[in-house]
């Protein structure tokens, strides 16, 4: 009997349902995000206020569903990024081989040597705080092991048999390795997205709160905990949700990365 | 020997190329230091006799040249923001607590990970692996400065055993300072015990495989004697790698929760320089931190070899 990839389902429906909340969250939310109310400062989570409501009186879940846009924006935005610029670095120099080959894989190893969120704190002191900085920033980190991933991949299938038989019926290079090779890399592109996006979530909370990514208006769930850290003895739900929302959807990616990588296996 | 003089020749290549870097990408980000420093409604004349001073005015390569120069001696300028500091006096005053902290957080993963690897190994299958198994899930979703949020919470307004913001200085209160570096160093720790944990117990699994494995059983020896006087040094060797990862990782872990604690170490004097555009102290930071992430990678390739000369061939 097959055994059923409790990861990938508990993942997916994770994912699915924190995925919905944050498109709705998208067009409505229960109160108005930017709503100040003075009569309801810092009150504890209710049924009026699933989550409690923040310093200025607005409502955390109302922030947290928007929030999560944003938070989604920048993951998806800067794995596609590293996707597409490691997939085709990855598959040139896999595939090919030679100089060009060995230098950017020593620079693949150093940068790869670097905690993500490091590299992150560098590369923003370069260039300056902001949504759209955090995804180049973020984005061009992620190359290297999107690279690495593609190249090893494209290695292990260019002296295969349906590579050679593509050769002799005449298909060019660039066939080959778009249309031949690298559609047997997906399952293991994905893991490495699922990865990928994890870290991304990681980093841009991490970058937000320390006031160095998402910047107001733009609502970012990194940015509220150290909003509400200032009032984490009066109101601890403020600080709490948003934390245990990203932790929700980093699990989510991390269960989903384990059950594509027992599919691989 | 061979192996030792290239790898030393190629750490010297990588710090180069990482202060050339460093420097270069310093000296094209737009934003004028001399116009921070005055503000933009200076005098021409101001801004340019402070950026003589600062050598602003010169090509990128002999500044660069003149700037590595004054660095190796440990001279890195003037900051902008701290006048009465030079960028060295800042960093001495602060690298030593994000190292403490560091090293606090290292001890603290050894510590925890090294038997939760082996009782998760030793159980492969059985409910304790699966218990370890899930709590190493769940720590390792946890951001680290998320994880310093609740600690507050828990130790400081639930216990009130700890008191945010009262750390003291090392020179002050070294025990003081060490308390207080405690509950830091565990936001940091933990969601690395959950990798080390993890990365053990399948290197000890996959050493459980191997022939002279079944040989030592063959002797009669124990599974403890097995695991403990055969498989556990195999299993460690690329746990060493590893480990490396996890320390430049903790380094990353500490800056960014040193926000968290307010503590007054090498992260926090980065996000204030990054956010006031005090360029000479991110770039001195900047450099420190990436020849210390090196240096432990060097240190590790050689700790490595030593471990496992077959290694050296390779």
């Amino acid at each position: 009997m097959k055994k059923h990839n409790y990861s990938l389902i508990i993942g997916l429906i994770l994912t699915g349902i924190i995925l919905i909340i944050t498109i709705i969250g998208q067009f409505w939310t229960p109160y108005d995000i930017t709503g100040m109310n003075s009569m309801a400062k810092n009150q504890a989570p209710s049924l009026m206020h699933l989550m409690g409501t923040d310093n200025f009186g607005r409502d955390v879940f109302s922030r947290v569903m928007n929030g999560c846009g944003t938070t989604f924006f920048v993951a998806v935005s800067t794995v596609v990024i590293g996707c597409v610029f490691g997939t085709i670095i990855g598959a040139l120099t896999g595939f090919y081989g030679g100089l060009l080959d060995e230098i950017v894989m020593r620079i693949n190893d150093v940068l790869l040597s670097f905690p993500s969120v490091l590299l992150v704190l560098i590369f923003i002191s370069f260039i300056g705080t902001g949504k759209y900085k955090i995804i180049v920033a973020l984005g061009v980190m992620f190359i290297p092991s999107f690279a690495r991933i593609v190249r090893s991949e494209v290695i292990r299938y260019k002296s295969q048999e349906f590579v050679r038989s593509a050769q002799v019926m005449g298909a060019g290079n660039l066939r080959i390795i778009f249309v031949h090779i690298l559609p047997n890399t997906v399952v293991s592109m994905l893991t490495a997205a699922a990865i990928g996006f994890n870290n991304a979530v990681l980093a841009e909370a991490s970058m937000s709160y320390l006031g160095l990514g998402v910047q107001p208006p733009d609502p970012s769930l990194g940015r509220m905990l150290s909003e509400a850290q200032a009032y984490i003895f009066t109101a601890p739900w403020y600080a709490i949700w948003p934390g245990v929302v990203i932790v929700l959807i980093i699990l989510g990616f991390s269960q989903i990365s384990e059950g594509l990588r027992a599919i691989s296996d | 020997m061979k192996y030792f003089i290239k790898k030393i020749i190629t750490l010297i290549i990588t710090l180069l190329f990482i202060s050339l870097l460093t420097f270069t990408a310093f000296s094209v980000i737009p934003g004028d230091a001399a116009v921070s420093k005055l503000g933009v409604d200076a005098s021409p004349e101001a801004i340019a006799r402070v950026r003589a001073e600062y050598e602003l005015d010169q090509p990128v390569l002999t500044r660069y040249v003149h700037w590595l120069e004054k660095a190796l001696h440990g001279d890195f300028g003037q900051s902008y923001k701290y006048d009465t500091m030079t960028v060295t006096q800042l960093l001495q005053s602060r690298l030593p607590v994000t190292i403490l902290l560091a090293v606090m957080a290292f001890i603290i993963i050894i510590v925890v990970s090294l038997p939760l690897g082996m009782l998760s190994a030793r159980y492969a299958g059985k409910w304790v692996d699966m218990l370890i198994n899930q709590v190493t899930q769940i720590t390792m979703a946890i951001p680290s400065f998320f994880l310093g949020i609740i600690l507050t919470v828990i130790f400081g307004l639930v216990l009130k055993v700890f008191q945010p913001g009262g750390y003291v200085s090392m020179e002050e209160d070294m025990k003081g300072c060490i308390e207080y570096l405690i509950l830091p160093a565990v936001a940091v720790a933990l969601p690395k015990i959950a990798m080390v944990v993890k990365y053990l117990r399948n290197s000890v699994l996959s050493e459980m495989k191997k022939d002279y494995v079944r040989t030592a059983y063959s002797k009669g020896n124990s599974v403890n004697q097995v695991l403990y006087g055969h498989v556990l040094r195999n299993a460690l060797i690329p746990v060493i790698t590893f480990v490396a990862m996890v320390a430049a990782e903790i380094l990353a872990g500490s800056l960014v929760i040193e926000q968290v604690f307010s503590i007054p170490g090498m992260g926090r004097l980065m996000i204030t320089s990054i956010s006031t555009r005090d360029y000479p102290v991110v770039q001195a930071a900047v450099l420190y931190i990436t020849s210390i992430v090196v240096i432990i990678n060097f240190l590790v390739d050689i700790l490595y070899q030593l471990a496992d000369p077959r290694v050296r061939t390779a």
